[in-house]
């Protein structure tokens, strides 16, 4: 339960700028996942508010209380900063009993040997491995390491709980079993969170606020869904998601009342109602449609003279959705997800409806998001079967 | 929640600094090491090449005018611009290079040859094989060449004549002594480093890499020089600068094999010129043994270079298929028994033979005899000296040896896993780097050097240490320092095992420095610990070169015994000392290896 702010913060190695100047606040409670590709400086940032690592520059404050003064050189030792952190490799003692690797850290605060006992047991309790306590590490599989990781951070009831990248270690099954204990855990305990990954599907479905990360550099913080309807730019955008993001070249002519896009994919109106201040009010420029697979419907007869003609490139059923690749006319490809089990044909007609409310659309110059996803009511009433999104 | 503003003041960001450097043992300790380090390596480095500069009394009046302890070149002038230099430079100098050069080319030979039929095919008996081949290791080379004696000594030159002259067989002298036999022995010694580092190479080599080339087509000879080779190559450099600079340091075989027939080194004229006072030549000779030991590293770093990697990549191994040997499979192995037999079972067994005795060279049964083992002193026998079971200076070399191998191999190895412990976390920081230069520097210096510059630097008192001479403190103190780059490189590669997000959980916990090294550090530590304790044990049991110069009559250890006794004509007790030594290390080897997995080969590399 805290709040935690970073200011201004540099992280170099070497000649290495690994965090330029990132600002970022983390409220009381909040569940923050750190996202972004590999080496994107995601796990520089935990180790930075862990203690673990020191900044060049920037200050970090913890419910206000300045733990990080880097002009002064003043960097608050990792265990006076109320936090735990649960390692990627889990980073389980191996010489010690699962019951020693999460009495460890209450027997350095010379904790009465009693409640060190029921702490340890109600902490192992909660993540149900209470009968490995006499265990080695090394005799525990994978899943029941991890717990013995979470167990050992949370354990301290510590007011903030770090998290590298838990979960990339499990199985596929495993690892969405995990999230949603994580996620139960952190509404029972209320800690603040803060949680390194790489996988997207984690970061959208666990958390309450995302931090994308690119090479050092914070491209947008926002709530999952937030992140994932409206992406403040084409990297963003097609970081998130799966599959991708269809990107589709269009011209644009800017007008008081919005702008008219012209692409393969026809001529569409959009007001400038749900517009950004990055959009021009007048001229021309290029620009880039972001259009989610599942905002594109197929049919295989045209309803209105909108919908665009194209054709199957390949079909791929997986039971619970489909994904189509299709294209429109020549260049131009795009990847269509449909819920459900469906049959198409290689190289069949098909038609797209796609809606112009959820679409999102760039500035190609500067990638910036010029134009909003909104709630659509078109899909709906040409198809009333078709879901709704 | 109230926020504080971001405040600044000099005075303050001084004073954290300084806290939060001095409040780190980790940074106290890496302080004290770097000093220690200097004050026992760098500077009686520096105390020797200054010592060869400076003029001393007994030289006084071969430059007329000149006051003691001036500047001068003499020295140096007499080793390479005299009618002396011939005699003290040039022929010793080339005799170096000339056993340097075969020492290392054989031993690279046998080694890797072995490695590879042993670690990638499908030779039988490997598990007999792979314990054999370690033995030669712990027969000190001395040792070797008291048997090569015993085998082919001839009475022209030796005294009493040898086993296969009694047999009635013509032995050359080119065969007793000189070059030759000082090549075969060495070889036969120093092979097992080879062999060491190179199987360890070619177990890490992944054998999916060789199936590949398989796959594409190539023979069992072109996988072999077109993959395997250039994989373990960088391993085979690294042995070769291993032993060329530990055959041209090397003293004692020199002087048991080439005494005889004037056969000097720069080594052996060391030794002799250390003994007689000589000292500032001694060290100039020091210095350019320390010179091309460093040419040699130089010139391997730079062959390697950036390939070094190798030696790791594809460290996981993997699944390994064997090569079939085919049809040379039982020919292969006849010839390995024979090698064995040659190098291990017939020394020992001609040491044991000799010991038994009581004349050199009369090989009849009626001449056996216990004597030198338990004899209670016969006047006619050795001036009355009794069996070395009841010889009291026999009873305080092995005491003297028993202390100084278990004070140096617990001091070594802790202070080699302290070095390790800075080498391992400060990789890629300056201070990791600096130690990890300042721990290489005592490789690169001659035992038998080493021993000389310590005699004269703690022979008077030295800074915090008072004078040292003749105390088992100075030769614990050689063998530790001695042993450093063995110690520390065992630490390191034991400390790089332990990952460092161990200790950060710990960190995190809010355990201390010390509390980590006492919780997390050293017990997962322990395997690697009795690995590095053994290694120096072993090589200090047998140590001869290094503490040759150090030793006095009170301080004798077993080999420093046995070399008495040989140099006094007395093959039969130095035998026996030698057998109790080496079933001593032998002993020591095999309970580490049942009671701990200790690893030889790793810490073995030296650099």
């Amino acid at each position: 339960m805290s709040k935690i702010e970073l200011k201004e913060i540099d992280k170099f190695y070497g000649k290495n700028h690994v965090l330029k100047n990132l600002n970022l606040t983390i409220d009381d409670g909040d569940f923050m996942t750190l996202l972004g590709p590999s080496g994107c400086g995601k796990t520089t940032t935990l180790r930075v508010v862990s203690g673990l690592e020191r900044p060049q520059n920037g200050f970090i404050y913890i419910d206000g209380k300045e733990i990080v003064n880097a002009k002064e050189a003043h960097f608050a030792p990792p265990s006076e900063r109320n936090l735990n952190l649960v390692f990627q490799s889990y980073a389980l003692w191996p010489h010690m009993t699962v019951f020693d690797n999460v009495a460890f850290g209450l027997k350095i605060k010379k904790t009465d040997p009693a409640e060190i006992k029921r702490k340890v047991k109600s902490a192992l309790e909660r993540l149900q491995i209470g009968e490995f306590e006499k265990r080695y590490p090394s005799e525990l599989s994978g899943g029941q390491q991890q717990r013995v990781a979470i167990a050992r951070a949370i354990v301290s009831e510590p007011k903030l709980l770090l998290l590298d990248e838990p979960l990339s270690n499990l199985d596929a099954k495993l690892r969405v079993d995990m999230r949603s204990e994580l996620k139960r855990l952190h509404h029972e305990t209320g800690t603040t969170i803060i949680y390194v990954t790489h996988d997207q599907v984690e970061a959208l479905t666990m958390s309450t606020k995302i931090a994308l990360f690119r090479t050092g550099e914070l491209v947008q913080v926002s709530e999952p869904l937030d992140l994932y309807d409206n992406p403040n730019d084409l990297y963003a955008a097609d970081f998130i998601g799966n599959p991708s993001i269809n990107f589709v070249d269009a011209d644009a002519e800017y007008t008081s009342d919005g702008m008219t896009v012209k692409s393969p994919l026809g001529t569409m109106e959009l007001p400038r109602k749900y517009m950004t201040e990055n959009a021009a009010r007048t001229g021309t420029g290029k620009v880039v449609l972001g259009i989610r697979p599942e905002q594109v419907i197929l049919l295989k007869e045209p309803v209105t003279e909108k919908n665009v003609e194209a054709k199957v490139y390949s079909s791929m059923p997986a039971g619970s959705e489909t994904l189509v690749d299709v294209r429109v006319g020549t260049g131009t490809q795009l990847t269509i997800k449909e819920i459900g089990s469906a049959r198409y044909k290689t190289d069949e007609k098909v038609y797209l409806n796609i809606s112009t409310h959820r679409m999102n659309v760039f500035d190609k110059e500067t990638g910036k998001l010029i134009k909003l996803s909104v709630e659509s009511d078109i899909g709906r009433s040409l198809n009333p079967d078709a879901p709704r999104f | 929640m109230e926020q504080k503003t971001a405040s600044y003041s000099r005075g303050k960001r001084i004073r954290n600094q300084l806290v939060s450097v001095i409040s780190n043992p980790y940074n106290v300790i890496v302080l004290l090491a770097v000093v220690l380090l200097t004050y026992l390596i760098v500077l009686p480095l520096l105390d020797m090449i200054h010592t060869t500069f400076t003029l001393s009394q007994r030289d006084l009046r071969a430059i007329p005018g000149a006051k003691v302890g001036q500047f001068t070149f003499y020295y140096w002038k007499r080793l390479f611009a005299s009618n002396l230099s011939a005699n003290l430079l040039i022929k010793p100098l080339l005799n170096s290079l000339l056993i340097g050069f075969f020492v290392s080319f054989f031993s690279i030979l046998i080694g890797s040859l072995l490695a590879w039929l042993m670690v990638r095919t499908d030779l039988p008996c490997k598990r007999f094989f792979s314990l054999a081949v370690i033995v030669p290791y712990m027969i000190p080379s001395w040792v070797k060449s008291q048997a090569w004696l015993a085998l082919f000594k001839t009475a022209r030159i030796g005294g009493a004549q040898g086993f296969l002259c009694s047999l009635g067989m013509d032995v050359p002298d080119w065969i007793a002594y000189g070059p030759v036999a000082i090549i075969i022995v060495l070889s036969l010694h120093y092979y097992a480093y080879a062999y060491l580092l190179v199987s360890a190479a070619l177990n890490s080599i992944n054998s999916e890499l060789e199936e590949m080339g398989e796959i594409q087509g190539a023979g069992k000879r072109t996988i072999l020089s077109k993959i395997t080779f250039p994989l373990v190559l960088p391993a085979m450099l690294s042995s070769i600068i291993l032993t060329f600079s530990k055959a041209i340091g090397t003293f004692a075989v020199i002087n048991y094999l080439g005494s005889k027939v004037n056969f000097v080194t720069l080594s052996t004229q060391l030794y002799s010129n250390s003994k007689s006072q000589n000292t500032e030549t001694a060290f100039a000779m020091a210095v350019l043994m320390i010179a091309i030991a460093s040419l040699s590293v130089f010139i391997n770093q730079r062959l390697i270079g950036s390939r070094k990697s190798y030696a790791t990549i594809g460290g996981k191994g993997g699944r390994s298929t064997l090569v079939g040997l085919g049809k040379q499979r039982p020919l292969i192995t006849v010839i390995l028994f024979v090698f064995f037999l040659v190098c291990i079972i017939l020394p020992i067994g001609l040491l044991v033979l000799e010991s038994l005795m009581l004349q050199e060279g009369n090989y009849s049964l009626s001449n056996l005899t216990l004597y030198y083992w338990v004899g209670s002193g016969n006047p006619n026998i050795m001036e009355g000296v009794p069996g070395i079971f009841r010889n009291k200076d026999f009873i305080n070399s092995l005491l003297n040896s028993l202390k100084l191998t278990f004070v140096t191999a617990t001091c070594g190895t802790i202070i080699g896993q302290i070095l390790g412990y800075i080498c391992a976390r400060g990789r890629g920081r300056f201070h990791g780097a600096l130690v990890e230069q300042l721990v290489f520097i005592p490789y690169l210096i001659p035992s038998i050097a080493f021993g000389g510059i310590y005699l004269s630097m703690f022979s008077r008192a030295h800074g915090i240490f008072p004078s040292l001479y003749g105390t088992f403190a100075l030769i614990v103190l050689v063998c530790v320092v001695k042993n450093i780059p063995f110690s520390s490189r065992a630490g390191t590669s034991n400390m790089m095992q332990i990952s460092n997000e161990l200790e950060e959980a710990a960190s995190i916990e809010g355990a201390g420095f010390f509390k980590r090294l006492a919780k997390i550090v050293f017990p997962l530590s322990k395997g690697g610990f009795i690995s590095g304790f053994m290694l120096i044990f072993i090589s200090i049991m047998k140590e001869l070169d290094l503490i040759i110069l150090v030793v006095t009559p009170s301080t004798t250890t077993l080999p420093y015994l046995a070399f008495q006794y040989a140099n006094r004509n007395n093959p039969q007790p130095s035998d026996c000392v030698a057998i109790v030594m080496f079933m001593l290390v032998f002993l020591v080897y095999a309970l580490a290896t049942i009671f701990g997995d200790a690893d030889l080969a790793k810490s073995m590399g030296g650099g």
